[in-house]
């Protein structure tokens, strides 16, 4: 086996997901959007893994990535390798992947009302998978569908089960999504901004249905977010993503406690905080940059109050912080050394 | 289901009278005597003119004759023309033309309108899209008449493929006609499917039919096609209520005795009860393909079910 990594547990392919220097780019009649520049982790069972990072940082896209739903044309994957269980996902031909998709590797989507096809009832689209699937009878699927509403938490599944999206509510709708995706028991589930669109008491509901239903089936959870008090409660690691790169990793405790990476650090200090009531928010100064004009150097430079003139011409790579985290910033010893940064660091 | 239903037919009503006064009114609102018009160069005598406006209730007001004529009609009395013919008779002689012409035309541009849309979607900017986007702008810049003479020449009187005119050789006589009334209506399903296509094959639920792991041809089959399809049905509706009402220039053309070329005869010599008998029945039938479009759609798309 190549062995390209370090990590002991990838050697032996015991990773139930390992991505390795994933590059995904776009390229439309504009120029070429770089939307993941070579992002590399792991995840494995029962394991939650959250993606944290603005819009257009590359979250949504890699992904994409992992499930083989990236258009294409436009999108391609130029580089890296996705290892399901040490198999690379890219290496295989569509009918191949497609076993995976809904059956090892499942999704959920931010906004469940479009996400679902409003012109099958909810039934229809849960039984689907075992009717393409498992070669399941019209009948059959309509009583697993009623099942896994069940187990979502659906009231009256019995009832509703012919029922349309348009008829269920915005956290009745996110939960069919998940008895969808969770149908066939895949072994990784990727959540994409799943509570966004859900007011904060029905989001807490959700994400406590996933913790449990994690619990249940032992499954690694990816969790795409950029909802950082989301993450703080349910995930185990954070990868922190940035144009397209993954700037800081680390379990969710120590990230929170105190940033190794300005990005980072900007971003748990723009939380606005029940102690620092009356004062200004503290928002990160600028803009995330064109994915199709990354700047030199470190992408962050630009916003970066650490910023010097070697970040400007010299991308730093992913430095060893702890054995369990990584920081791509050259003065991460600056950035822990300011605590500050942290959402516990007293101010 | 049944309460939309209901409702849809309730509001048909109004439509039907409103759209009947106002063809009644136009017609008798046309400029001329049309007694006088019958007559021709040789008018008739006094009594023959009197006995002439008495029977067909030319000289009440308006709205006297509108409430006869519409009493007749609840009768399933149509009228009849100034040759003494009913126009029922009529009817049920030229209407079976235009049905069988019509149906023709639908069917020719339904398969095939929705078979170029689908392809050119299917693979935007391909070859095939390209060639569908082109030859549809085509089709659409030629009018009706030049293609008819065209394809009339060419195929008919050239080639030899189809009859010139007429409707001697039964079904066979439809064909060209049909291609040629069909023809602007193909273009418009095949865009209208093209465009809806493309539109919904990004949309999120697609996402997630290929997160399914779904096979491609039942992500496009089931899921993208189904919603594609509620704006082309609508329009399919639409337009065979309006090939039922014949081709005037394409009837002309091929010289096929059907209600369109009846309708300008009609007009022509200011025939009142035949215009008006005719147009109603064509309003019916407009109704009634809307009210099907109606009932098609909501079971195409169950959002509106419950409205």
């Amino acid at each position: 086996m190549d062995v390209t990594t370090d990590d002991p547990k990838a050697a032996e392919g015991q990773h139930l997901l390992q991505v390795e220097d994933l590059h995904v780019e776009f390229r439309t009649q504009y120029g070429t959007v770089n939307a993941v520049n070579g992002i590399s982790y792991s995840l494995d069972e029962r394991e939650t893994l959250a993606i944290l990072g603005e819009s257009g940082s590359g979250k949504s896209v890699s992904a994409q990535a992992i499930m083989g739903i990236i258009d294409s044309p436009p999108g391609f994957i130029t580089k890296g390798a996705l290892r399901f269980r040490g198999t690379d996902l890219l290496g295989l031909d569509e009918s191949e992947r497609r076993s995976y998709r809904g059956q090892k590797i499942a999704m959920i989507f931010q906004d469940a009302l479009t996400a679902l096809n409003p012109v099958y009832s909810v039934g229809f689209q849960i039984g689907e998978m075992f009717r393409v699937h498992r070669g399941a009878s019209r009948s059959e699927a309509k009583k697993k569908a009623i099942e896994l509403m069940d187990r979502v938490r659906i009231p009256a599944a019995k009832e509703r089960v012919g029922e349309y999206p348009h008829q269920f509510s915005g956290g009745m709708r996110q939960r069919v999504m998940i008895a969808m995706a969770l149908s066939l028991d895949p072994d990784i589930l990727i959540a994409d901004e799943p509570t966004t669109a859900l007011d904060v008491t029905v989001q807490a509901q959700i994400m406590e249905l996933l913790s449990e239903l994690q619990g249940e089936t032992g499954m690694g959870l990816i969790l795409i977010t950029h909802d950082l008090a989301v993450v703080a409660d349910v995930a185990d690691r954070v990868a922190v993503m940035y144009a397209g790169k993954i700037v800081e990793t680390g379990s969710v405790f120590e990230v929170y406690e105190n940033a190794a990476h300005p990005y980072t650090e900007g971003l748990m200090s723009s939380i606005p905080r029940i102690d620092q009531r009356g004062r200004e928010l503290n928002p990160i100064r600028g803009a995330p940059p064109s994915l199709m004009r990354i700047p030199p150097g470190c992408p962050f430079h630009p916003r970066c109050p650490y910023a010097r003139d070697v970040c400007r011409v010299d991308l730093p790579p992913l430095y060893e912080v702890s054995a369990s985290r990584r920081s791509a910033c050259h003065f991460f010893e600056e950035v822990l050394a300011n605590v500050e940064g942290g959402l516990t660091g007293g101010r | 289901m049944g309460r939309y239903t209901i409702r849809r037919l309730l509001q048909a009503i109004p439509v039907f009278f409103g759209a009947t006064f106002i063809i009644f009114m136009m017609v008798f609102a046309l400029p001329g005597d049309p007694i006088r018009a019958l007559a021709g160069e040789r008018p008739f005598s006094e009594s023959v003119q009197r006995e002439l406006r008495e029977r067909y209730n030319l000289n009440d007001p308006l709205p006297v004759q509108y409430g006869k004529y519409m009493l007749a009609l609840a009768k399933l009395d149509f009228g009849e023309s100034f040759n003494r013919r009913r126009v029922s008779d009529i009817m049920k002689e030229r209407f079976p033309v235009t049905i069988k012409l019509a149906l023709f035309a639908f069917l020719f541009e339904m398969f095939l309108g929705l078979i170029a849309g689908v392809l050119a979607g299917l693979r935007r900017g391909s070859f095939m899209d390209n060639l569908v986007l082109v030859s549809t702008t085509a089709v659409v810049a030629i009018p009706v008449f030049v293609l008819g003479f065209v394809a009339q020449l060419v195929l008919g009187v050239q080639l030899r493929w189809f009859p010139v005119a007429g409707i001697q050789s039964g079904f066979y006589s439809y064909l060209l006609p049909a291609m040629v009334l069909g023809s602007l209506s193909l273009v418009y399903i095949a865009r209208l499917t093209r465009t809806s296509l493309v539109e919904n094959l990004r949309s999120d639920y697609i996402r997630t039919a290929t997160a399914k792991g779904l096979p491609r041809t039942r992500v496009v089959g089931r899921h993208a096609l189904r919603n594609s399809l509620i704006p082309v049905v609508t329009f399919l509706g639409v337009d065979l209520g309006a090939l039922m009402g014949g081709a005037i220039i394409t009837e002309g053309i091929f010289n096929i005795p059907g209600i369109g070329r009846e309708i300008f005869q009609a007009v022509r010599s200011q025939e009142g009860a035949v215009v008006v008998g005719i147009v109603t029945a064509l309003v019916l039938i407009y109704i009634l393909a809307n009210l099907v479009v109606d009932l098609l759609y909501a079971v195409l798309d169950p959002r509106i079910r419950y409205d």
